[in-house]
Protein backbone atom coordinates (compact mmCIF):
# COMPACT_ATOMS: atom_id res chain seq x y z
CA UNK A 1 0.00 0.00 0.00
CA UNK A 2 1.55 3.50 -1.03
CA UNK A 3 1.73 5.85 1.65
CA UNK A 4 0.47 9.18 1.11
CA UNK A 5 0.88 11.84 2.82
CA UNK A 6 -2.43 12.15 3.65
CA UNK A 7 -3.08 8.41 4.91
CA UNK A 8 -0.24 9.13 7.40
CA UNK A 9 -1.79 12.26 8.71
CA UNK A 10 -5.08 9.89 8.63
CA UNK A 11 -3.24 7.13 10.36
CA UNK A 12 -1.69 9.58 13.20
CA UNK A 13 -4.78 10.76 13.19
CA UNK A 14 -6.44 7.14 14.57
CA UNK A 15 -3.54 6.17 17.11
CA UNK A 16 -4.05 9.73 18.67
CA UNK A 17 -7.90 7.94 19.23
CA UNK A 18 -6.93 4.52 20.50
CA UNK A 19 -4.43 5.79 22.44
CA UNK A 20 -6.64 8.21 23.96
CA UNK A 21 -9.25 5.82 24.80
CA UNK A 22 -6.98 3.33 26.20
CA UNK A 23 -5.65 6.20 28.63
CA UNK A 24 -9.06 6.73 29.90
CA UNK A 25 -9.60 2.53 30.15
CA UNK A 26 -6.61 2.38 32.12
CA UNK A 27 -6.93 5.08 34.43
CA UNK A 28 -9.33 3.81 36.86
CA UNK A 29 -7.56 0.58 36.70
CA UNK A 30 -4.35 1.99 38.14
CA UNK A 31 -5.45 3.10 41.06
CA UNK A 32 -5.97 -0.97 42.10
CA UNK A 33 -2.47 -1.37 41.73
CA UNK A 34 -1.09 1.31 43.21
CA UNK A 35 -3.21 1.69 46.18
CA UNK A 36 -2.66 -1.89 47.02
CA UNK A 37 1.23 -1.35 47.08
CA UNK A 38 0.79 2.14 48.87
CA UNK A 39 0.41 2.01 52.67
CA UNK A 40 -1.21 5.11 53.02
CA UNK A 41 -3.01 5.20 49.89
CA UNK A 42 -5.69 7.44 49.08
CA UNK A 43 -8.53 7.34 46.13
CA UNK A 44 -5.69 8.70 43.50
CA UNK A 45 -4.13 7.03 41.90
CA UNK A 46 -0.15 7.95 42.65
CA UNK A 47 3.25 6.85 42.81
CA UNK A 48 3.02 5.00 46.67
CA UNK A 49 4.05 7.37 49.08
CA UNK A 50 4.83 4.29 51.45
CA UNK A 51 5.82 1.32 49.30
CA UNK A 52 5.02 -1.83 50.95
CA UNK A 53 3.31 -5.58 52.03
CA UNK A 54 0.91 -3.93 54.72
CA UNK A 55 -1.86 -3.96 52.87
CA UNK A 56 -1.85 -7.56 51.63
CA UNK A 57 -0.86 -8.80 54.47
CA UNK A 58 -3.47 -7.65 56.17
CA UNK A 59 -6.51 -9.09 53.68
CA UNK A 60 -4.85 -12.63 54.40
CA UNK A 61 -6.06 -12.40 57.50
CA UNK A 62 -7.92 -15.90 57.75
CA UNK A 63 -11.64 -14.20 58.59
CA UNK A 64 -11.01 -11.41 56.42
CA UNK A 65 -9.75 -12.96 53.65
CA UNK A 66 -8.68 -16.33 53.84
CA UNK A 67 -11.66 -17.98 54.73
CA UNK A 68 -13.82 -15.90 52.02
CA UNK A 69 -11.62 -17.23 49.30
CA UNK A 70 -11.64 -20.19 50.25
CA UNK A 71 -15.49 -20.21 49.96
CA UNK A 72 -15.59 -18.86 46.61
CA UNK A 73 -13.52 -21.57 45.77
CA UNK A 74 -16.23 -24.12 47.12
CA UNK A 75 -19.15 -21.92 45.86
CA UNK A 76 -17.78 -21.41 42.31
CA UNK A 77 -15.91 -24.81 42.18
CA UNK A 78 -18.62 -26.70 43.35
CA UNK A 79 -21.38 -24.95 40.64
CA UNK A 80 -19.29 -25.14 37.78
CA UNK A 81 -18.21 -28.90 38.40
CA UNK A 82 -22.45 -29.58 38.95
CA UNK A 83 -23.01 -27.54 35.40
CA UNK A 84 -20.47 -28.96 33.39
CA UNK A 85 -21.58 -32.55 34.36
CA UNK A 86 -24.72 -31.72 33.82
CA UNK A 87 -24.71 -30.12 30.89
CA UNK A 88 -22.31 -32.69 29.33
CA UNK A 89 -25.27 -35.61 29.97
CA UNK A 90 -27.83 -33.28 28.19
CA UNK A 91 -26.07 -32.29 25.47
CA UNK A 92 -25.22 -35.74 24.32
CA UNK A 93 -29.12 -36.65 23.47
CA UNK A 94 -29.55 -33.05 22.03
CA UNK A 95 -26.30 -33.75 19.67
CA UNK A 96 -26.69 -37.55 18.16
CA UNK A 97 -29.86 -38.39 18.37
CA UNK A 98 -33.19 -36.82 16.46
CA UNK A 99 -35.62 -35.46 19.39
CA UNK A 100 -39.42 -34.56 18.62
CA UNK A 101 -39.18 -32.11 21.43
CA UNK A 102 -35.10 -31.17 20.22
CA UNK A 103 -36.01 -27.62 18.86
CA UNK A 104 -38.25 -26.26 21.43
CA UNK A 105 -35.89 -27.74 24.10
CA UNK A 106 -33.03 -25.31 22.45
CA UNK A 107 -35.28 -22.43 22.30
CA UNK A 108 -35.96 -22.39 25.74
CA UNK A 109 -32.45 -23.31 26.98
CA UNK A 110 -31.62 -19.98 24.37
CA UNK A 111 -34.05 -17.87 26.15
CA UNK A 112 -32.84 -18.78 29.22
CA UNK A 113 -29.15 -17.73 28.26
CA UNK A 114 -30.88 -14.57 27.79
CA UNK A 115 -33.19 -14.12 30.96
CA UNK A 116 -31.51 -11.24 33.53
CA UNK A 117 -31.03 -13.67 36.77
CA UNK A 118 -31.49 -10.21 38.90
CA UNK A 119 -35.37 -10.38 38.47
CA UNK A 120 -35.71 -13.22 39.94
CA UNK A 121 -33.68 -12.86 43.49
CA UNK A 122 -36.94 -11.84 45.01
CA UNK A 123 -38.90 -15.01 44.99
CA UNK A 124 -35.76 -17.35 44.85
CA UNK A 125 -34.87 -15.87 48.42
CA UNK A 126 -38.64 -15.96 49.17
CA UNK A 127 -38.31 -19.70 47.52
CA UNK A 128 -35.43 -21.00 49.71
CA UNK A 129 -37.49 -19.39 52.97
CA UNK A 130 -40.09 -21.98 51.56
CA UNK A 131 -37.63 -24.75 51.43
CA UNK A 132 -35.34 -24.25 54.30
CA UNK A 133 -32.02 -23.08 51.77
CA UNK A 134 -31.19 -20.04 52.91
CA UNK A 135 -27.72 -20.04 54.11
CA UNK A 136 -27.36 -23.22 53.00
CA UNK A 137 -23.89 -23.06 50.80
CA UNK A 138 -25.07 -26.39 49.10
CA UNK A 139 -28.04 -24.74 48.14
CA UNK A 140 -26.37 -21.67 47.11
CA UNK A 141 -23.74 -23.82 44.62
CA UNK A 142 -27.09 -25.61 43.14
CA UNK A 143 -28.80 -22.24 42.37
CA UNK A 144 -25.30 -20.63 40.90
CA UNK A 145 -24.91 -23.64 38.60
CA UNK A 146 -28.41 -23.47 37.76
CA UNK A 147 -28.50 -20.21 36.28
CA UNK A 148 -25.24 -20.74 34.15
CA UNK A 149 -26.87 -23.91 33.13
CA UNK A 150 -28.19 -23.16 29.92
CA UNK A 151 -25.36 -21.58 28.40
CA UNK A 152 -23.30 -24.63 29.41
CA UNK A 153 -25.78 -26.92 27.89
CA UNK A 154 -25.62 -24.43 24.81
CA UNK A 155 -22.30 -24.28 24.64
CA UNK A 156 -21.74 -27.54 25.30
CA UNK A 157 -23.72 -29.36 22.59
CA UNK A 158 -21.67 -27.07 19.87
CA UNK A 159 -18.46 -28.19 20.67
CA UNK A 160 -20.02 -31.98 21.10
CA UNK A 161 -21.27 -31.49 17.28
CA UNK A 162 -18.04 -31.09 16.22
CA UNK A 163 -16.92 -34.19 17.32
CA UNK A 164 -17.50 -36.98 14.44
CA UNK A 165 -19.89 -39.32 14.87
CA UNK A 166 -17.65 -42.23 12.77
CA UNK A 167 -15.38 -42.52 15.88
CA UNK A 168 -18.44 -43.19 18.01
CA UNK A 169 -19.46 -46.04 15.85
CA UNK A 170 -16.69 -47.65 16.12
CA UNK A 171 -17.52 -48.02 19.96
CA UNK A 172 -21.32 -48.88 18.99
CA UNK A 173 -19.67 -51.61 17.01
CA UNK A 174 -17.51 -53.06 19.64
CA UNK A 175 -20.39 -53.02 21.48
CA UNK A 176 -20.35 -50.14 23.68
CA UNK A 177 -23.94 -48.49 25.11
CA UNK A 178 -24.43 -44.95 24.30
CA UNK A 179 -23.18 -43.72 27.51
CA UNK A 180 -20.25 -45.44 27.34
CA UNK A 181 -19.02 -44.18 23.89
CA UNK A 182 -19.75 -40.43 25.49
CA UNK A 183 -17.55 -41.14 28.42
CA UNK A 184 -14.56 -42.84 26.69
CA UNK A 185 -14.36 -41.50 23.29
CA UNK A 186 -17.05 -38.21 22.79
CA UNK A 187 -16.15 -36.58 26.79
CA UNK A 188 -12.07 -37.02 26.03
CA UNK A 189 -12.13 -35.46 22.61
CA UNK A 190 -13.89 -32.39 23.49
CA UNK A 191 -11.60 -31.53 27.07
CA UNK A 192 -10.78 -28.20 25.50
CA UNK A 193 -14.04 -27.53 25.10
CA UNK A 194 -15.57 -28.54 28.40
CA UNK A 195 -12.67 -26.91 30.46
CA UNK A 196 -14.04 -23.52 28.52
CA UNK A 197 -17.23 -23.85 30.14
CA UNK A 198 -15.81 -25.07 33.29
CA UNK A 199 -14.14 -22.00 33.44
CA UNK A 200 -16.77 -19.81 32.17
CA UNK A 201 -19.04 -20.86 34.66
CA UNK A 202 -16.33 -20.65 37.11
CA UNK A 203 -15.95 -17.03 36.43
CA UNK A 204 -19.30 -15.79 36.61
CA UNK A 205 -19.98 -17.63 39.72
CA UNK A 206 -17.20 -16.13 41.44
CA UNK A 207 -17.77 -12.65 40.26
CA UNK A 208 -21.60 -12.68 41.24
CA UNK A 209 -22.34 -11.31 44.47
CA UNK A 210 -26.18 -10.56 44.47
CA UNK A 211 -26.56 -14.04 44.79
CA UNK A 212 -24.78 -15.54 47.68
CA UNK A 213 -25.28 -11.43 49.06
CA UNK A 214 -28.69 -12.51 49.94
CA UNK A 215 -29.51 -16.35 49.87
CA UNK A 216 -26.37 -16.28 52.69
CA UNK A 217 -26.80 -14.65 56.49
CA UNK A 218 -23.72 -16.14 58.52
CA UNK A 219 -20.69 -14.26 57.29
CA UNK A 220 -18.60 -17.36 58.02
CA UNK A 221 -20.16 -19.24 54.59
CA UNK A 222 -19.73 -15.49 52.67
CA UNK A 223 -17.86 -15.49 49.44
CA UNK A 224 -14.78 -13.30 48.63
CA UNK A 225 -17.65 -11.45 46.75
CA UNK A 226 -19.43 -10.85 49.84
CA UNK A 227 -16.44 -9.99 51.92
CA UNK A 228 -14.90 -7.73 49.69
CA UNK A 229 -17.87 -5.94 49.49
CA UNK A 230 -18.28 -5.69 53.31
CA UNK A 231 -14.96 -4.80 53.52
CA UNK A 232 -15.67 -1.80 51.70
CA UNK A 233 -18.48 -0.69 53.65
CA UNK A 234 -16.49 -1.03 57.11
CA UNK A 235 -13.59 1.15 55.33
CA UNK A 236 -12.89 4.20 56.74
CA UNK A 237 -10.76 6.95 54.85
CA UNK A 238 -7.71 4.97 56.15
CA UNK A 239 -8.38 1.33 54.70
CA UNK A 240 -8.23 2.27 50.79
CA UNK A 241 -5.02 0.55 50.74
CA UNK A 242 -6.10 -3.03 52.28
CA UNK A 243 -9.39 -2.54 49.97
CA UNK A 244 -7.76 -3.00 46.76
CA UNK A 245 -5.06 -5.04 47.77
CA UNK A 246 -8.68 -7.44 48.78
CA UNK A 247 -9.63 -6.94 45.31
CA UNK A 248 -6.42 -7.86 43.80
CA UNK A 249 -6.34 -11.42 45.44
CA UNK A 250 -10.13 -11.54 44.74
CA UNK A 251 -9.40 -10.97 41.40
CA UNK A 252 -6.49 -13.37 40.81
CA UNK A 253 -7.67 -16.26 40.38
CA UNK A 254 -10.44 -15.12 37.61
CA UNK A 255 -7.58 -13.18 35.41
CA UNK A 256 -5.35 -16.59 35.94
CA UNK A 257 -7.91 -18.57 34.49
CA UNK A 258 -8.94 -16.01 31.73
CA UNK A 259 -5.66 -15.68 30.49
CA UNK A 260 -4.98 -19.62 30.90
CA UNK A 261 -8.09 -19.74 28.65
CA UNK A 262 -8.04 -17.16 26.19
CA UNK A 263 -3.91 -18.06 24.68
CA UNK A 264 -5.39 -21.17 24.03
CA UNK A 265 -8.24 -20.39 22.20
CA UNK A 266 -7.99 -16.61 21.25
CA UNK A 267 -9.86 -14.47 23.20
CA UNK A 268 -12.77 -14.89 22.02
CA UNK A 269 -13.71 -17.49 24.30
CA UNK A 270 -17.05 -16.76 25.69
CA UNK A 271 -18.66 -15.89 22.86
CA UNK A 272 -18.30 -19.34 21.14
CA UNK A 273 -21.91 -20.29 20.09
CA UNK A 274 -23.40 -17.48 21.72
CA UNK A 275 -22.97 -14.58 19.27
CA UNK A 276 -22.72 -15.67 15.72
CA UNK B 1 -37.32 -43.20 26.17
CA UNK B 2 -33.85 -44.58 27.48
CA UNK B 3 -32.36 -41.98 25.50
CA UNK B 4 -33.43 -38.74 27.11
CA UNK B 5 -32.40 -39.98 30.25
CA UNK B 6 -29.26 -37.79 30.39
CA UNK B 7 -31.54 -35.10 30.10
CA UNK B 8 -33.22 -35.74 33.30
CA UNK B 9 -30.94 -33.92 35.82
CA UNK B 10 -30.54 -30.51 33.70
CA UNK B 11 -34.03 -30.72 33.67
CA UNK B 12 -34.75 -31.45 37.10
CA UNK B 13 -32.19 -28.30 38.28
CA UNK B 14 -33.88 -25.82 35.86
CA UNK B 15 -36.70 -26.95 36.84
CA UNK B 16 -36.60 -26.04 40.72
CA UNK B 17 -34.01 -23.51 40.68
CA UNK B 18 -34.90 -21.32 37.09
CA UNK B 19 -38.59 -22.34 36.30
CA UNK B 20 -39.51 -22.54 39.71
CA UNK B 21 -38.56 -18.71 40.29
CA UNK B 22 -40.36 -17.33 37.76
CA UNK B 23 -43.56 -19.62 38.11
CA UNK B 24 -43.30 -18.12 41.97
CA UNK B 25 -42.53 -14.87 40.88
CA UNK B 26 -45.98 -14.72 38.83
CA UNK B 27 -47.49 -16.28 42.43
CA UNK B 28 -45.93 -13.63 44.81
CA UNK B 29 -46.66 -10.29 42.96
CA UNK B 30 -50.65 -11.05 43.50
CA UNK B 31 -49.56 -11.22 47.47
CA UNK B 32 -48.57 -9.15 50.01
CA UNK B 33 -45.93 -11.26 51.03
CA UNK B 34 -43.52 -9.63 54.11
CA UNK B 35 -40.11 -10.65 54.87
CA UNK B 36 -41.99 -10.17 58.84
CA UNK B 37 -44.62 -9.62 60.58
CA UNK B 38 -48.12 -11.01 59.63
CA UNK B 39 -48.06 -10.50 56.27
CA UNK B 40 -44.90 -12.88 56.53
CA UNK B 41 -46.82 -15.89 58.43
CA UNK B 42 -49.93 -15.85 56.71
CA UNK B 43 -49.40 -14.22 53.12
CA UNK B 44 -53.08 -12.88 51.78
CA UNK B 45 -53.93 -13.43 47.89
CA UNK B 46 -54.43 -9.53 47.06
CA UNK B 47 -55.74 -10.05 43.36
CA UNK B 48 -54.44 -6.99 41.49
CA UNK B 49 -53.49 -4.51 44.29
CA UNK B 50 -49.94 -4.80 43.86
CA UNK B 51 -49.74 -3.45 39.98
CA UNK B 52 -52.52 -1.18 40.73
CA UNK B 53 -50.04 0.36 43.86
CA UNK B 54 -47.58 0.20 40.71
CA UNK B 55 -49.17 2.10 38.43
CA UNK B 56 -49.73 4.99 40.61
CA UNK B 57 -46.18 4.83 42.18
CA UNK B 58 -44.04 7.51 41.21
CA UNK B 59 -40.85 5.51 42.32
CA UNK B 60 -41.39 2.57 39.75
CA UNK B 61 -42.31 5.33 36.98
CA UNK B 62 -38.91 6.91 38.09
CA UNK B 63 -37.21 3.54 37.77
CA UNK B 64 -38.30 1.93 34.33
CA UNK B 65 -37.39 5.57 33.43
CA UNK B 66 -33.93 5.09 34.60
CA UNK B 67 -33.43 1.91 33.63
CA UNK B 68 -34.37 2.99 29.74
CA UNK B 69 -31.66 5.68 30.38
CA UNK B 70 -29.03 3.31 31.67
CA UNK B 71 -29.63 0.75 29.29
CA UNK B 72 -29.88 3.22 26.28
CA UNK B 73 -26.80 4.93 27.48
CA UNK B 74 -24.70 2.82 28.72
CA UNK B 75 -25.37 -0.41 26.40
CA UNK B 76 -27.23 0.53 22.98
CA UNK B 77 -25.28 4.10 22.57
CA UNK B 78 -22.11 3.61 24.93
CA UNK B 79 -20.98 0.08 24.66
CA UNK B 80 -21.97 -1.15 21.27
CA UNK B 81 -20.57 2.22 19.22
CA UNK B 82 -17.64 2.64 21.41
CA UNK B 83 -16.73 -1.35 20.65
CA UNK B 84 -17.92 -0.99 17.21
CA UNK B 85 -15.05 1.99 17.28
CA UNK B 86 -12.41 0.07 18.36
CA UNK B 87 -13.00 -2.79 15.99
CA UNK B 88 -12.78 -0.48 12.85
CA UNK B 89 -9.75 1.81 14.37
CA UNK B 90 -8.00 -1.81 15.35
CA UNK B 91 -8.63 -3.96 12.50
CA UNK B 92 -5.35 -4.14 10.62
CA UNK B 93 -3.27 -2.08 12.82
CA UNK B 94 0.32 -3.85 14.68
CA UNK B 95 0.08 -6.46 16.60
CA UNK B 96 1.41 -4.91 19.51
CA UNK B 97 -1.16 -2.33 19.13
CA UNK B 98 -4.15 -4.49 19.31
CA UNK B 99 -2.83 -6.38 21.85
CA UNK B 100 -2.05 -3.18 23.94
CA UNK B 101 -5.31 -1.24 23.23
CA UNK B 102 -7.64 -4.38 23.71
CA UNK B 103 -6.07 -5.56 26.73
CA UNK B 104 -6.68 -2.49 28.70
CA UNK B 105 -10.16 -2.45 27.41
CA UNK B 106 -11.10 -6.44 28.35
CA UNK B 107 -9.14 -6.17 31.17
CA UNK B 108 -11.96 -4.02 32.62
CA UNK B 109 -14.37 -5.94 31.50
CA UNK B 110 -12.79 -9.35 33.07
CA UNK B 111 -12.25 -8.20 36.46
CA UNK B 112 -15.48 -8.94 39.09
CA UNK B 113 -18.18 -6.28 38.90
CA UNK B 114 -17.15 -5.58 42.27
CA UNK B 115 -14.00 -4.86 41.71
CA UNK B 116 -14.36 -2.80 38.74
CA UNK B 117 -17.02 -0.69 40.53
CA UNK B 118 -14.47 0.10 43.12
CA UNK B 119 -12.35 0.88 40.70
CA UNK B 120 -14.39 3.53 39.38
CA UNK B 121 -16.14 4.48 42.87
CA UNK B 122 -12.29 5.44 43.60
CA UNK B 123 -11.86 6.90 40.13
CA UNK B 124 -15.07 9.19 40.34
CA UNK B 125 -15.02 10.11 43.71
CA UNK B 126 -14.68 14.08 45.02
CA UNK B 127 -11.08 12.73 45.98
CA UNK B 128 -10.28 10.90 43.16
CA UNK B 129 -8.33 10.70 39.96
CA UNK B 130 -10.49 12.39 37.57
CA UNK B 131 -10.78 15.74 39.97
CA UNK B 132 -7.13 15.19 40.87
CA UNK B 133 -6.60 15.59 36.52
CA UNK B 134 -9.22 18.13 36.42
CA UNK B 135 -7.42 20.50 39.23
CA UNK B 136 -4.14 20.22 37.36
CA UNK B 137 -5.86 21.50 34.16
CA UNK B 138 -7.24 24.22 36.13
CA UNK B 139 -11.12 23.15 35.94
CA UNK B 140 -13.43 22.82 38.95
CA UNK B 141 -14.29 19.21 40.29
CA UNK B 142 -16.63 17.96 42.07
CA UNK B 143 -18.28 14.70 43.87
CA UNK B 144 -19.55 13.40 40.77
CA UNK B 145 -20.96 10.54 42.28
CA UNK B 146 -23.42 12.38 44.10
CA UNK B 147 -23.88 15.64 41.48
CA UNK B 148 -24.04 13.59 38.33
CA UNK B 149 -24.74 10.24 39.58
CA UNK B 150 -26.87 8.76 36.21
CA UNK B 151 -23.84 9.82 34.18
CA UNK B 152 -21.27 7.78 36.41
CA UNK B 153 -23.07 4.40 36.44
CA UNK B 154 -23.87 5.08 32.52
CA UNK B 155 -19.78 6.03 32.48
CA UNK B 156 -19.10 2.96 34.55
CA UNK B 157 -20.92 0.44 32.42
CA UNK B 158 -19.32 1.80 29.29
CA UNK B 159 -16.03 1.14 30.67
CA UNK B 160 -17.31 -1.81 31.91
CA UNK B 161 -18.68 -3.49 29.62
CA UNK B 162 -17.28 -2.16 26.14
CA UNK B 163 -14.94 -5.32 25.65
CA UNK B 164 -17.83 -7.70 24.98
CA UNK B 165 -18.98 -5.34 21.58
CA UNK B 166 -15.96 -4.90 20.79
CA UNK B 167 -14.39 -8.64 20.84
CA UNK B 168 -17.90 -9.76 19.04
CA UNK B 169 -17.16 -6.64 16.20
CA UNK B 170 -13.69 -7.90 15.90
CA UNK B 171 -14.75 -11.51 15.09
CA UNK B 172 -17.56 -10.46 13.07
CA UNK B 173 -15.56 -7.83 11.13
CA UNK B 174 -12.79 -11.10 10.31
CA UNK B 175 -15.52 -13.17 8.41
CA UNK B 176 -16.07 -10.23 6.25
CA UNK B 177 -14.58 -10.95 2.75
CA UNK B 178 -11.93 -9.46 1.50
CA UNK B 179 -12.37 -9.62 -2.03
CA UNK B 180 -15.80 -7.35 -1.50
CA UNK B 181 -13.88 -4.52 0.57
CA UNK B 182 -10.87 -4.28 -1.88
CA UNK B 183 -13.22 -4.26 -4.76
CA UNK B 184 -15.26 -1.41 -3.35
CA UNK B 185 -11.61 0.42 -2.63
CA UNK B 186 -10.82 0.40 -6.41
CA UNK B 187 -14.17 1.46 -7.20
CA UNK B 188 -13.18 4.61 -4.98
CA UNK B 189 -14.81 4.02 -1.57
CA UNK B 190 -13.00 5.91 0.96
CA UNK B 191 -12.98 3.98 4.67
CA UNK B 192 -16.35 5.74 5.79
CA UNK B 193 -18.27 4.36 2.51
CA UNK B 194 -16.50 0.93 2.69
CA UNK B 195 -17.37 0.79 6.63
CA UNK B 196 -21.01 1.80 5.63
CA UNK B 197 -21.79 -0.01 2.57
CA UNK B 198 -19.70 -3.47 2.64
CA UNK B 199 -19.07 -3.98 6.10
CA UNK B 200 -22.29 -2.94 7.68
CA UNK B 201 -24.50 -4.61 5.68
CA UNK B 202 -22.82 -8.19 6.13
CA UNK B 203 -22.38 -8.26 10.14
CA UNK B 204 -25.56 -6.83 10.69
CA UNK B 205 -27.06 -10.21 12.12
CA UNK B 206 -24.12 -9.71 14.33
CA UNK B 207 -25.26 -6.11 15.51
CA UNK B 208 -28.83 -7.08 16.21
CA UNK B 209 -27.67 -9.95 18.55
CA UNK B 210 -25.03 -7.97 19.99
CA UNK B 211 -27.70 -5.24 21.08
CA UNK B 212 -30.02 -7.98 22.32
CA UNK B 213 -27.46 -9.06 24.21
CA UNK B 214 -25.94 -6.43 25.96
CA UNK B 215 -28.93 -5.09 26.65
CA UNK B 216 -30.44 -8.03 28.51
CA UNK B 217 -27.28 -7.77 30.47
CA UNK B 218 -28.02 -4.07 31.16
CA UNK B 219 -31.72 -4.50 32.15
CA UNK B 220 -30.38 -6.71 35.73
CA UNK B 221 -26.89 -4.43 36.55
CA UNK B 222 -26.95 -4.38 39.80
CA UNK B 223 -23.49 -4.55 42.30
CA UNK B 224 -21.97 -1.99 40.14
CA UNK B 225 -25.14 0.75 41.08
CA UNK B 226 -25.29 -0.64 44.57
CA UNK B 227 -22.07 0.25 45.24
CA UNK B 228 -21.60 3.59 43.29
CA UNK B 229 -24.60 5.29 44.20
CA UNK B 230 -27.15 2.89 46.00
CA UNK B 231 -29.22 4.31 43.89
CA UNK B 232 -29.26 7.88 45.20
CA UNK B 233 -29.25 10.41 45.97
CA UNK B 234 -32.38 10.11 46.99
CA UNK B 235 -33.50 8.17 43.97
CA UNK B 236 -31.64 9.77 41.11
CA UNK B 237 -29.93 6.77 40.23
CA UNK B 238 -32.69 4.09 41.33
CA UNK B 239 -32.99 1.66 38.28
CA UNK B 240 -35.35 -1.31 38.42
CA UNK B 241 -33.14 -4.07 40.04
CA UNK B 242 -32.29 -1.46 43.17
CA UNK B 243 -36.09 -0.38 43.24
CA UNK B 244 -36.58 -4.32 43.82
CA UNK B 245 -34.21 -4.57 46.19
CA UNK B 246 -35.11 -1.62 48.09
CA UNK B 247 -38.97 -2.79 48.19
CA UNK B 248 -38.21 -6.32 49.15
CA UNK B 249 -35.24 -6.26 51.32
CA UNK B 250 -35.25 -2.60 53.05
CA UNK B 251 -38.89 -2.29 52.89
CA UNK B 252 -39.58 -5.88 53.31
CA UNK B 253 -42.97 -6.30 51.25
CA UNK B 254 -41.46 -9.03 49.13
CA UNK B 255 -44.91 -9.43 47.31
CA UNK B 256 -44.56 -5.83 45.54
CA UNK B 257 -41.04 -5.85 45.63
CA UNK B 258 -41.74 -9.07 43.48
CA UNK B 259 -44.40 -7.41 41.21
CA UNK B 260 -41.48 -4.63 40.58
CA UNK B 261 -39.28 -7.99 39.54
CA UNK B 262 -41.59 -9.30 37.42
CA UNK B 263 -41.68 -6.21 35.03
CA UNK B 264 -38.66 -6.75 34.95
CA UNK B 265 -38.58 -10.16 33.92
CA UNK B 266 -41.34 -9.43 31.38
CA UNK B 267 -39.13 -6.61 29.54
CA UNK B 268 -36.00 -9.22 29.72
CA UNK B 269 -38.38 -11.63 28.31
CA UNK B 270 -39.40 -10.04 25.44
CA UNK B 271 -35.61 -9.40 24.35
CA UNK B 272 -34.77 -12.56 25.25
CA UNK B 273 -37.23 -14.31 23.08
CA UNK B 274 -36.90 -12.02 20.27
CA UNK B 275 -32.63 -12.91 20.84
CA UNK B 276 -33.65 -16.68 20.58
CA UNK B 277 -35.88 -16.05 17.40
CA UNK B 278 -32.90 -14.42 15.71
CA UNK B 279 -30.48 -17.56 16.45
CA UNK B 280 -33.15 -19.94 15.20
CA UNK B 281 -31.25 -21.14 12.57
CA UNK B 282 -28.75 -22.66 14.79
CA UNK B 283 -31.10 -24.98 16.84
CA UNK B 284 -30.64 -28.01 14.58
Amino acid sequence: MISTPRRRVATGFVHLVLGAIALVFAAPLLWLVTAAVDEKAGLRTELPEQPGPANLLAVLDWEVGLLPMLNGLLLAGGAAVISVTLAALAAYPLSRYQLRFKRPFLYVVLFATGLPMTAVMVPVYSMFVQLDLIDSMFGTMLFLAATSLPYAIWMTKGFMDNVPLSLEEAAWVDGASGMQSLRQVVLPLMLPGLSVVGVFTFISAWGNFFVPFTLLLDPEKQPAAVGVFAFFGRAGLESYGPLAAYSLLYTAPVLGLYLIVSRRLGGTFTLAGAVK
Amino acid sequence: MKRVVPLVPAVVLLGIFLVGPVLWTVYLSFTNTALSGAAARSPQFTGLDNFARMIEDPALLNAVWLTVVFTVGSAVIGQNCLGMLLAVLLAGRSRLLRSAVGGVVVAAWVLPELVAAFAIYAFLNADGSLNAVLDWLGLPGQNWLYTAPMAAVVLANVWRGTAFSMLTYQAAMSDVPSDLLEAAQMDGAGPLRRFWHVTLPTIRRTVLSNLLLITLQTIGVFALIYVLTAGGPGEASQTLPLLMYEQAFVFREIGYGTATALVLLLVGGVFAAVYARTLREELR
